[in-house]
């Protein structure tokens, strides 16, 4: 120690960075090279018999129902596209570098079924797959004061899925819990349709119930009767709604109380008349014991009312595929119209107990969905979408880690991505419920992507947080840091020309010049089309 | 005279004839105008007290000690913290009868933006998106629909897409967000070859996916902004220093200049938002210190638009979500109130120096004389820019929707 004291202070400083900077080095290259994960392949378990068998009847179903069909074999995605995909529908962001070096490990044709085995476990399907629901039943927006407390519900969804709680039990609890919002979080569902010194509204709520479970917009004719399809009437719509009218705000949260009758003026009517609930349909299937909310709940979730099921599938494959089989997704439509691959996931949906899991992976294993969105025929080709806001934050911030985001991370990463993707969503422009809108990018959306300040901090030198410099400064030769650069953000390889050219850009670059280098790189990757589309 | 005062012509004989009256008058010189092209909302987010800035009552049991000032608008007083804005209300219609169904911030200025109640099936666009959907134009380069200090809820585009959004913005004064390449002109050009390099690897074997995805057309309309000579438009600094500073040295006062030039580029809706108007403590202080802001500002940007002939073609909307209780609380506060508030309007086609609309001098009554809902103003305001508010377009959720649902007060336009 006294010879540390007698060196003078600015060797003492100079020893201290050196220690400091070679130790970050050393965590760094033990980082780069990080164990990945044990991987026996022989353990791997085969994919479900019944689930293949299933996947090939839909996608018989799918190719036969393609009118003009030349019969070429279809083109197939590579596997690691595929998994982009899965990764981007059920985490919300795309794989990281860590992943994908694993997945290499993974003998080829087996990677997908591997994949899906562990994406259920990890809380990031449950996170992610939630907000999505959360959306399609209640919005985006923060609602109303107090009563309804949107992240407590989607926390109770995350949840209910990563338990795999039958779909037809949890949108029961949906429809008929009673209770706090707080410590009965289902309850949500009703509250957010709660209007200042109203109470629920029942049409909204109706609403809500026919476009989220039934695929049916209902609401449409909440003023007239249907004149277009003739298919529903004014009264259909408020019979539903009625059903609502036990729901009421008490001391002890949501109950079945009671508001009295709920009332509405009829298209041609002098006045307001009470109303009483019914269903559109199927009336034998409606349950004749407890509360109008139980007994709407067990009609809407009844196996036979395909309706729902149809509907769930319907919203699966949106999930999966960024964009739904039937549009628009609240609508399905006449019977006669419907695609019979989606009666086919349908039924296996209600026989196998409302499984959404066993559905995900059925889609996941269909020749469809693991289809290239380049080639082969137009008709099964995977379709090219625009990644939703939080899909692109989200992405950003995994392609900049070499490691994996995820509930494991240190709270820093993590408390950085909430923050960043909430604050890029708004600048993006959020969707809202709008969930499929086919429009196309904005100039504001690039403007944001290409000068921004999240790219610029998540790509500039940083030795400790950014990938984009980490792999300038430990990949060995520049061959190699072009294909991390391009695995981490893209999630393939560079082609022979991408490769050429950016290998060229790094030719002979060190120091500080290098990693401006590989900002630039990344910055490229980042701006592109395949970045920032599904596909 | 005297025939007027007789029995058979009290006023509410007569005002039914006087109103289809102007009607008529409203309804030729609407035909006979060139609607406005220019919309500029100063948004006053949080919900201003109309008691303390376009409705006072003083001496009445609602004011509080509340003061007010005569305007140059014969006999339209405003509250005293108005003072420059007093000076220009020969130019203004003021709505003192403002009412609304909605009593919270989220829902009201859904409302109040939009001009429809929330519904959770739709997210209905603001009235700026609806402006620059509805009437093309020839395209400017920069934004045309534009938000300057946006707080919560900036306008958006609903229904009609992100394409519709404001572009947001912070106080003019700082360098705009994301408009200029964070690195330098060598450094731009190997990312933009890079980029290619990447797009050109994609796009093969990939027919029509530039027409589906627009991805390089926005990025070269992007890269076109940024070097754009319409982004002087944004900087306040190039005007002579008495124009700035009688806009006020504030964010508020900065973002009304720049308004003003980006109305002069050609931008077709600017949005300006003051918040700090939630009083529900020590309101008359609260209100005071926005009034300061205000103030200046609005008084400025009128002046300023007439002065260069700009006014006659540009709508200013000045106004919040609802107004505040007419009773203090016992904190000295004012609350949530949308049973009667105001809202000023100037410019375009409305009425000069004109009050529409009373409100109850003892604050007991509910419902103001003459009430303008909400989706009245809407209506109105569409006419003003050349739209048709009954004109329907299809939704997204597969519902025919007129743009409002509102009726047009033709007694606001001005019948010359």
């Amino acid at each position: 120690m006294d010879r540390i004291a007698a060196m003078p202070v600015w060797w003492r400083n100079l020893v201290f960075v050196a220690l400091v900077g070679g130790a970050v080095a050393l965590g760094q290259a033990v980082l780069w090279r990080a164990p990945l994960e044990a991987l026996d392949p022989a353990a791997l378990p085969l994919p479900d018999a019944d689930e293949v068998a299933l996947a090939e009847e839909v996608d018989a179903a799918c190719a036969a129902g393609r009118a003009g069909a030349d019969g070429a074999p279809m083109a197939l995605a590579d596997e690691f596209t595929v998994l982009r995909r899965l990764s981007l529908a059920l985490f919300g962001s795309i794989p990281s570098y860590e992943e994908i070096r694993l997945a290499r490990k993974v003998p080829e044709g087996r990677r997908i079924d591997w994949w899906l085995r562990r994406a259920f476990r990890d809380q990031r399907y449950g996170d992610y797959v939630a907000e999505r629901f959360v959306r399609i039943c209640a919005g985006t927006e923060s609602g109303p004061f107090l009563v309804y407390r949107r992240r407590r519900f989607v926390d109770w969804w995350s949840e209910q899925l990563r338990k795999n709680r039958p779909y037809d039990e949890l949108v029961r609890s949906l429809i008929a819990s009673n209770g706090l919002w707080t410590t009965d979080p289902a309850t949500n569902f009703v509250t957010r349709h709660v209007v200042p010194q109203g109470g629920p509204d029942e049409a909204r709520l109706a609403a809500r119930v026919s476009r989220a479970f039934l695929g049916i917009r209902l609401d449409c004719v909440e003023c007239h009767d249907d004149f277009l399809e003739g298919r529903w009437k004014q009264s259909d719509f408020h019979r539903l709604a009625a059903f609502f009218r036990e729901a009421n705000m008490v001391v002890t949260g949501l109950s079945d109380s009671g508001r009295g009758d709920y009332k509405v003026r009829m298209r041609g009517a002098s006045g307001e008349t009470p109303v009483e609930a019914a269903v559109p349909f199927g009336g034998e299937w409606l349950p004749t014991e407890g509360s109008l909310r139980t007994r709407l709940a067990g009609w809407v979730t009844h196996p036979e009312n395909a309706s729902f099921s149809r509907t769930a599938v319907n919203r699966v494959w949106a999930l999966l595929f960024g964009a739904p089989m039937i549009t628009p997704v609240d609508h399905l439509g006449p019977e006669e119209g419907l695609p019979p691959a989606l009666d086919l996931m349908a039924r296996d949906f209600v026989a196998h107990g409302h499984d959404l899991q066993r559905l995900i992976r059925i889609i996941a294993q269909t020749r469809t969905f693991r289809s290239s969105s380049s080639a082969g025929d137009s008709g099964a080709r995977f379709p090219t979408t625009r990644l939703r806001p939080e899909q692109v934050a989200r992405s950003i911030g995994q392609a900049s880690s070499l490691t994996t985001i995820d509930a494991s991370s240190h709270i820093l990463p993590r408390i950085r991505r909430q923050g960043e993707t909430r604050d890029f969503a708004t600048r993006f422009g959020d969707a809202g419920g709008d969930e499929f809108d086919a429009a196309t990018a904005t100039v504001p959306q690039r403007l944001l992507l290409m000068n921004g300040k999240m790219i610029a901090q998540h790509i500039r030198e940083d030795l400790v947080m950014n990938a984009a410099t980490r792999i300038g400064s430990l990949a060995e030769g520049d061959a190699a840091a072009v294909e991390a650069a391009f695995l981490a953000v893209l999630t393939r390889p560079p082609s022979p020309p991408e490769q050429e050219h950016f290998t060229g850009v790094l030719r002979g670059s060190r120091g500080g010049e290098r990693s401006r280098r590989m900002e630039d790189l990344y910055w490229s990757l980042l701006n592109s089309t395949e970045f920032s589309w599904n596909h | 005279m005297e025939s007027l005062t007789h029995p058979r012509f009290r006023r509410r004989r007569i005002l039914p004839w006087l109103t289809l009256f102007g009607d008529l008058l409203a309804l030729r010189a609407e035909s006979l105008r060139e609607p406005a092209r220019h919309l500029i909302l100063l948004w006053l987010e949080g919900a201003p007290s109309q008691l303390e800035t376009f409705d006072p009552h003083p001496g009445s049991p609602v004011a509080h000690g509340s003061t007010d000032i005569a305007s140059a608008a014969p006999g339209v007083r405003i509250g005293s913290g108005l003072a420059r804005t007093a000076e220009v209300l020969d130019e203004f219609t003021l709505i003192r009868s403002m009412v609304s169904r909605e009593g919270d911030h989220e829902r009201a200025v859904f409302n109040m933006k939009t001009g429809y109640r929330p519904d959770p099936t739709l997210t209905h666009p603001s009235i700026g998106a609806i402006f620059c959907h509805e009437s093309p134009r020839s395209p400017v380069e920069i934004p045309s629909h534009i938000s300057i200090l946006p707080k919560r809820w900036a306008a958006r585009g609903g229904f009609l897409g992100g394409g519709f959004d404001a572009f947001q913005l912070g106080d003019p004064r700082n360098p705009l967000p994301d408009m200029t390449a964070r690195v330098n002109g060598d450094r731009q050009a190997r990312r933009l070859e890079g980029l290619s390099v990447i797009e050109d690897a994609f796009a093969r074997g990939r027919e029509g996916l530039e027409a589906r995805t627009l991805h390089r057309t926005h990025l070269e309309r992007a890269a076109r902004m940024m070097t754009s000579s319409q982004l002087r438009a944004f900087d306040v600094r190039e005007e002579p220093g008495a124009i700035r500073a009688a806009y006020g040295d504030s964010p508020f006062g900065r973002g009304c200049l720049a308004a003003r030039r980006l109305v002069e580029a050609g931008v077709p809706c600017i949005e300006v938002t003051l918040d700090g108007w939630d009083s529900h403590v020590n309101n008359h202080e609260l209100q005071a210190a926005r009034n300061a802001i205000l103030d200046p500002a609005l008084a400025a940007l009128v002046r300023d638009l007439r002065e260069r002939d700009l006014l006659d073609r540009t709508v200013v909307f000045c106004g919040g979500e609802f107004g505040r209780t007419p009773k203090l609380n016992a904190l000295e506060g004012r609350d949530h109130w949308p049973h009667g508030f105001s809202v000023a309007l100037a410019g375009g086609g409305f009425r000069k120096g004109f009050a529409y609309g009373e409100t109850d001098p003892l604050g007991l009554a509910t419902q103001p004389g003459h009430p303008v809902r909400v989706e009245d103003l809407h209506a109105t305001l569409q006419t003003v820019l050349g739209l048709d508010p009954a004109r329907e377009w299809m939704t997204p959720v597969g519902r025919p929707l007129a743009l409002s649902g509102g009726r047009v007060i033709r007694e606001l336009m001005d019948p010359r």
